[in-house]
């Protein structure tokens, strides 16, 4: 047990410089990909129906394709048209492509869930489509959607894992790492479990209740 | 583009062969969680709901190099294929043992009750009256997350199983078409998700006309 203590001691600076680009990675990602989802909903729900296939066709591809895929795409991929990115620029573009596709979805139910009065009461007072959009409608499918995205940002905290795949030095990498030098797998591992539940476990309870609370209101 | 497209359908075997079975050991495994979950021992439900949440907050690649290199490394000698499928099979048993728990509680208390007053013992009451209609609510969200399993698959090319992902990943260091490879790919990962829908659809009309008769 201390010569467990005693390595996780020694290793703990390191994974923790690792933990902290996992949350860089994911915060950038959901930063860029949070927007991007609500540009897909709206173009979804667009009433031009070219507009509308086009931004389906998109969401359907980033959703169906995975996101394992998408990080290799952005860094094996485009040098053969070349571009090259560096590990952090395309976890960061291909993760949120990703978030943009998936928070489409959640974002759409927001707006889908705002009520058809308030579309129409705008009307009546005179705003413009884009104004009535912008203050009216999505303030209020953003309230609603809080809850899933918050959930959904767990689900990209730990999809950042991934980038091991590309040799950013997150979290999971610099685990690995050490493991292939010491060959203490199990340890190092254990304990870049921890570092990860530990944003997880309390993120995830506060999701829940959360959801509890506004479902209960929301009935209201 | 077409001999790129025939060297990547080399890794759909063992994509279907990983999902297809952590699916399965998970929906196994699930309905002893989900047991255990609704336990009357307070004891006994709240270690299995923080047994549950730990699995649900590592993430799957971690779970894999666990089981692949801390557990295969040390105690037994684990394939890359035997870890993928036992470290996603906790996971997706961790998730459905949460389906199942929603789905139980979804089934209306009477049923329950009139189970209890026709004098069925337990195995009838549960094998025949409550698992019909509890599989019925099942079958939407078991093929949601196949359909999410399928994907997380991927994640096995990390461990060294030659799946779509991996093949892509080696068809791109010989050729260097990564954009070709990698929307093949990706096309391919839909491709197999719309089996697994269509058979959700069908298995869930079937159930639902077996009820309604």
């Amino acid at each position: 047990m201390i010569d467990l203590l005693g390595m996780w001691w020694e290793w703990f600076p390191d994974l923790l410089q690792g933990f902290v680009l996992s949350l860089q990675v994911t915060g950038v990602c959901l930063l860029l990909g949070i927007p991007l989802g609500l540009v897909f909903a709206l173009g979804v729900s667009a009433p031009n129906k070219a507009v509308r296939l086009m931004f389906l066709f998109v969401v359907e591809l980033g959703r169906g394709a995975p996101a394992l895929i998408l990080l290799q795409y952005f860094y094996y991929g485009l040098p053969s048209a070349g571009i090259t990115l560096s590990s952090f620029t395309a976890a960061a573009l291909a993760l949120a492509c990703c978030t943009g596709a998936y928070t489409s979805e959640i974002i759409r139910g927001g707006l889908e869930a705002v009520a058809s009065g308030q579309r129409e009461a705008a009307d009546v007072i005179g705003l413009t489509k884009l104004d009535a959009l912008r203050f009216i409608i999505v303030p209020q499918a953003l309230r609603i959607a809080v809850p899933s995205l918050l959930g959904f940002s767990i689900i990209m905290f730990q999809a950042s894992s991934l980038c091991f795949t590309i040799a950013l030095p997150e979290l999971v990498s610099r685990a690995s790492a050490i493991g292939s030098n010491t060959f203490q797998y199990m340890p190092v591992l254990a304990l870049a479990g921890i570092m990860y539940a530990v944003v997880c476990i309390p993120a995830t309870i506060i999701v829940t209740s959360l959801e509890k609370k506004l479902g209960a209101s929301g009935q209201t | 583009m077409f001999d790129v497209f025939k060297a990547m359908l080399d890794g759909v075997p063992w994509t279907i062969a990983v999902t297809l079975l952590s699916f399965t050991i998970g929906c196994l495994l699930g309905f002893p969680i989900c047991w255990a979950r609704m336990s009357k021992f307070r004891m006994v439900s709240f270690t299995t709901a923080s047994l549950v949440l730990i699995i649900r907050s590592i993430p799957p690649i971690v779970w894999l190099f666990f089981v692949f290199f801390g557990v295969g490394g040390g105690f037994l000698n684990l394939s890359p294929f035997a870890a993928a499928i036992t470290g996603l099979g906790i996971i997706t048993a961790a998730q459905m043992s949460e389906v199942y728990r929603g789905a139980l509680s979804a089934v209306s208390v009477g049923q329950y009750e009139a189970a209890h007053v026709l004098n069925l013992n337990a195995r009838q009451r549960f094998v025949d009256i409550i698992l019909p209609q509890m599989l019925r609510i099942v079958v939407p969200s078991a093929a949601t997350y196949a359909i999410s399993l399928l994907k997380d698959s991927a994640v096995a090319s990390t461990i060294g199983v030659t799946d779509i992902s991996a093949v892509a990943y080696q068809v791109t260091q010989q050729t260097f078409k990564g954009i070709e490879v990698y929307t093949t790919a990706a096309l391919l990962y839909l491709l197999l998700s719309v089996p697994i829908a269509l058979f959700s659809r069908w298995l869930g009309a079937t159930l639902n006309t077996r009820i309604s008769r």
